[in-house]
């Protein structure tokens, strides 16, 4: 690790003061995955701005009877709170489905929105990276990339984002709150993180000397029809391969609203709104299931070595659709699939 | 030359409550809970495994809550109280865990174990496991490269009182 100045912060505005006055300064929360970058080199911040202790902790209902869930709980307090469980239990899954008990109790909900692709060449500081060093080259196009993206990708990067609660927190519709030198303002989660265009070492549209100060939950929750699927190398404490989130209104055997989110597949948490208006007034059947699944694959493109991505995400979301109609959602403890 | 740059950062004083005994320290901001512990305390029960969060070795509980001390500032966690593998036993007695590792026979070289312990303390305390398939998972953290995942999900099982 590098060396670097240690600041705690008093309140949100003396973070945002921080940085604002040290623009290689970047905050920290859980650290969990930034302190693993530092030692990598990878991020070498001039100064660490302590904000864990400031007073973003609650998970609290709206008024129009969301939930709206503090920057800084974690995300074990997140996956096993009883309103969450029950109102919202894709994201519990989710989130159950993502690294290790552990770092679960480190790993700030901020925190997990803001962490960086696993991709190895953005890890390994020998080689050329455009979201690491803009400008060097992608080592992934043209190298071992049967982890990476295969939607949504460019010229310049093909890495994937590696969250599992940003999936299902794209399904759910989930909104950002963010306080900066401006003031406040909120934005959709889908519209929070970017695709990598030419633009690869931005991750998202937090702006400089922003802060993320709580997600919000609008009030459905789909907490009947629901399931999160992700397929990976090994059965626990592994990144996505492909994931799925899956949400349904069903009246009967037809769908009144859908949902669908794919994980590990893009440098974003893909949510297809095209896919869902299809599936919309349709029944709840396989052949719609891979219909829809058609339509979000549409323009996949693979690299030498992650074609099997596209046929694994196909069958993935229509297992995941069926297993949300089906209302038997995926376990995130005994593995079979159902 | 960014690092040349930067200023040179002066050592942060801290409090830590560890296995009930409270202790000053005066560490580097880029000093882990980990390197505190095994460099600056001298416990060395808890183990340096990847130093990256994947292993588990590092496992220690701060606050009642299991964490990969390898990734934790020790200056972020200033009040906090820790308690490693060294202050599981109490008046000279083992800690279940520690006594169902013995009775389970699980592990072998032991350089996990601590980390397992740990682990699994808190697991109980979170008490979300009910079977063997929750232990497995909510373990998933701890990497045992001797391969004792039977027996060490035996010896939780043992503590949380299944026969």
């Amino acid at each position: 690790m590098n060396n670097f100045q240690y600041s705690r912060a008093a309140d949100v505005d003396d973070a945002i003061r921080l940085l604002a006055t040290d623009p290689d300064a970047k905050l920290i929360a859980g650290g969990t995955n930034l302190i693993d970058l530092m030692k990598e080199n990878v991020e070498r911040p001039s100064r660490l701005i302590d904000i864990s202790r400031l007073p973003f902790r609650k998970i609290e209902e709206t008024a129009d009877g969301g939930l709206r869930i503090g920057a800084l709980v974690p995300n074990s307090d997140l996956a096993y709170h009883p309103h969450v469980e029950q109102r919202y239990p894709l994201l519990a899954s989710a989130i159950l489905a993502g690294a290790s008990a552990q770092l679960r109790n480190m790993a700030s909900v901020g925190g997990n929105l803001m962490q960086r692709t696993r991709c190895a060449y953005f890890y390994d500081t020998t080689t050329p990276c455009n979201k690491r060093a803009p400008g060097s080259g992608c080592s992934a196009i043209d190298g071992l990339n049967r982890n990476h993206a295969i939607l949504g990708t460019s010229p310049s990067c093909i890495a994937t984002n590696p969250s599992d609660m940003s999936v299902a927190l794209v399904a759910l519709g989930a909104l950002v709150h963010i306080a900066g030198p401006t003031g406040e303002r909120r934005i959709a989660l889908t519209d929070f993180h970017r695709l990598p265009g030419d633009t690869p070492h931005m991750d998202t549209n937090l702006g400089a000397g922003e802060i993320i100060t709580a997600i919000e939950l609008p009030p459905r929750g789909f907490s009947r029809n629901y399931s999160y699927l992700k397929i990976r190398d090994r059965l626990s404490y592994a990144f996505a391969l492909v994931s799925v989130a899956a949400a349904l209104e069903l009246e009967g055997n037809a769908i009144g609203e859908a949902r669908v989110a794919l994980g590990g597949v893009a440098h974003k948490p893909w949510r297809s709104l095209e896919a869902e208006a299809a599936l919309r007034g349709q029944a709840a059947t396989v052949d719609h299931f891979s219909r829809a699944a058609d339509m979000m694959l549409a323009d996949a493109a693979a690299r030498s070595h992650n074609g099997f991505k596209i046929e694994l995400a196909r069958r993935a979301i229509v297992r995941t659709l069926t297993q949300a109609a089906s209302a038997t959602p995926q376990s995130q403890a005994h593995k079979k699939i159902a | 030359m960014a690092d040349v740059a930067h200023q040179i950062a002066e050592r942060i004083p801290i409090n830590l409550v560890i296995n009930g005994v409270r202790r000053t320290l005066d560490l580097m901001p880029w000093t882990t809970l980990l390197d505190a512990l095994r460099d600056h305390l001298e416990l060395t029960g808890t183990k340096k495994g990847c130093d990256h969060g994947q292993c588990g070795a590092c496992t220690v509980l701060v606050d009642g809550r299991r964490v990969n001390s390898c990734l934790t500032l020790a200056v972020m966690k200033d009040g906090a109280e820790i308690t490693t593998v060294e202050g599981l036993a109490k008046d000279g007695a083992l800690h279940p865990l520690q006594q169902a590792f013995i009775d389970q026979d699980a592990f072998q070289c032991g350089y996990c174990t601590p980390g397992q312990i740990c682990s699994a303390a808190g697991l109980l305390a979170e008490g979300h496991a009910k079977d063997a398939d929750d232990i497995r998972e909510l373990m998933s953290g701890n990497l045992c490269r001797c391969g004792a995942y039977p027996n060490i999900v035996a010896a939780i099982q043992q503590a949380m009182g299944r026969p």
